[in-house]
């Protein structure tokens, strides 16, 4: 440095960036297979915007994509609290308890989520109705398994039960990578194994747990789509319902494509947010929610110019 | 509460003791780590515990609140048992509610300051409180300030863990303890995990606490905190209370060649 200094000024040499060919090379054949693809979407006739955009806000799509939502949100909920109670169990100190969530997790995780679908659906092939009797009283209501198990609860069932087989090894992957010093620190306070679990342990496994059931939701988003089999009127299915009568099938799937696109999009910001909240303990000034957000959205449009 | 009373006749507890160990002995399987300590800490006294690692010093800090249990051996804090009581000559394990409320007592500081990460430095010291003791926000808040200021840190109430030195981070720990208004203050070697120039800022705050009449037992590698703090000093080695004595004349004097040997190497 010294000696560069003694000889030239900095400012005065000129820096000669290495060339790099094979990145301009693949840029090139990148652009023309996009030129390609953008060509084809534009002049091919099956593709049919027009016809995608008359059924983009069609009632029915706007109907299906409510109910798609509404699966989503009901499974993942049900899926969290359910995860969470098998994660515990797992990290039980009884054996016995330990193996059931080992067995459940197995289980439910492993088998395909189309197979469970449709055995919840035909679950009136093994129990034919359910009915509470008690000694002295008799029965005293009987409900068929038809009437109970509509093609909806089959589908919050079934992919529930399967979604809490993931969520368990992500909450219990997450309460392990809490420092068990935190856990002795509290137990030497006074605070007893829930308020510690409550308090101290998921609040700090939540920065671990948070980004995989970001991906979770997405994922099951997409795979509500196969309740589209069982006959549960979501987005997929209203789109078929429409092009099994005129035939415009790319253009429907274009549809749902958009929709399913659209909503990932919206939960990804989402989980974004969700992200630094629970790390903000890691950041170098503590932040209410707030000012974190206000801070994010600074940050976004700094990176927007560039 | 006659148990006490009971056990103080049953175990010759000297009147006055806070922390009473007899023959306390700790196996991890096959391993004895503890083989037998003997130990007596009046209530208002300050107990220095050193002794190369390895020496059990720290699990059997971790005994006498009940981190571990011990395997053998009578262990009292304040007359009591902490994971059991003695009823019609046997040891009957206390429920979960019972222990945590004996715990609450018992103050602990780690070498590795264990603050709750998540929260800032005010809701590391106003949890316990309110959700243990039923204090409310604005008592435990209050609380929590003045401690935070007999440490020196009233300006970060609002940091972090992450935020502050290692040494702020145990001052903020030590307060955390006192929240709970302990009979008795365990220190596991509190500065060994510590920048050198950051060991006397905590030291301050101990030796303040001693001043101040708390009980506590203190592992630690720091001999001159030893000398000047304490009013007992053992010196542990393979599991067994190798010498004790007055800190001063221990120091300038040890009498077994372990302990002379051991101190030649930390002073």
């Amino acid at each position: 440095m010294d000696r560069a200094e003694t000889q030239a000024p900095p400012e005065a040499l000129t820096v000669v960036p290495l060339r790099h060919y094979g990145l301009w090379v693949g840029t090139a054949i990148t652009l023309v297979i996009l030129g390609l693809i953008l060509k084809a979407l534009a002049t091919n006739p099956a593709f049919d915007w027009p016809t995608v955009g008359k059924y983009l806000f069609h009632p029915s799509i706007i109907r299906g994509l409510g109910q798609t939502l509404l699966l989503t949100v009901t499974i993942m909920v049900l899926a969290i609290i359910i995860g969470t109670i098998v994660a515990i169990m797992r990290l039980s100190p009884s054996r016995i308890l330990n193996a059931f969530a080992s067995a459940y997790i197995w289980f439910f995780r492993g088998a395909p989520a189309l197979i469970q679908l449709i055995f919840w659906f035909n679950l009136s092939l093994i129990v034919r109705e359910f009915s509470l009797t008690l000694p002295f009283v008799g029965t005293l209501f009987t409900i068929k398994t038809n009437d109970v198990m509509t093609p909806f609860v089959a589908a919050v069932i079934a992919l529930s039960l399967h979604e809490a087989g993931y969520m368990a090894e992500i909450v219990r992957a997450g309460i392990n990578s809490v420092a068990s010093g935190q856990t002795e620190a509290a137990g030497s306070l006074g605070m007893n194994h829930r308020l510690i679990l409550r308090r101290i342990t998921l609040p700090q496994a939540m920065r671990f747990i948070v980004p995989p059931t970001g991906n979770e939701t997405i994922n099951l988003l997409k795979t509500t789509s196969l309740v589209t089999i069982i006959a549960v009127n979501d987005l997929l299915y209203a789109a078929q319902s429409i092009y099994a009568r005129t035939f415009e099938t790319i253009p429907l799937l274009i549809v749902v494509a958009f929709w399913y696109l659209f909503v990932v999009t919206i939960l990804s910001i989402g989980q974004h947010y969700i992200e630094q909240y629970y790390g903000r303990s890691d950041q170098q000034q503590g932040a209410s929610l707030g000012e974190m957000l206000k801070r994010a959205f600074r940050f976004g449009r700094m990176a927007q110019p560039a | 509460m006659t148990s006490k009373a009971e056990n103080q006749a049953r175990f010759g507890v000297p009147d006055n003791s806070m922390v009473f160990a007899r023959g306390v002995r700790k196996s991890f399987g096959n391993v004895e780590v503890l083989k037998g300590i003997d130990l007596n800490v009046p209530t208002g006294s300050v107990a220095c515990v050193i002794g190369p690692s390895g020496s059990g010093k720290s699990t059997f800090l971790r005994c006498i609140n009940h981190l571990e249990e011990v395997s053998g051996g009578v262990l009292l804090v304040d007359g009591e048992f902490v994971g059991y009581d003695l009823r019609h000559g046997k040891l009957y394990e206390v429920n979960n509610k019972l222990l945590c409320q004996r715990r609450a007592d018992i103050g602990m500081v780690f070498q590795s300051f264990n603050l709750f990460s998540h929260m800032t430095a005010l809701e590391n010291l106003i949890e316990a409180p309110m959700m243990v003791k039923g204090m409310s926000k604005a008592e435990a808040k209050e609380k929590a300030f003045a401690l935070l200021e007999r440490v020196g840190l009233s300006a970060k109430a609002d940091a972090y863990p992450r935020q502050l030195s290692g040494g702020q981070q145990q001052r903020v720990a030590i307060a955390r303890a006192l929240a709970m208004n302990p009979k008795v203050l365990l220190f596991d070697e509190p500065t060994s995990a510590l920048d050198p120039e950051l060991v006397g800022e905590v030291l301050v705050v101990m030796r303040d606490l001693a001043e101040s009449g708390m009980t506590m037992v203190v592992v630690t590698h720091e001999i001159g905190f030893a000398r000047e703090v304490g009013d007992q000093l053992i010196f542990m080695d393979r599991g067994v209370v190798e010498e004790r004595g007055e800190p001063r004349e221990m120091i300038a004097n040890p009498q077994s060649p372990r302990t002379r040997e051991f101190l030649s190497h930390v002073l």
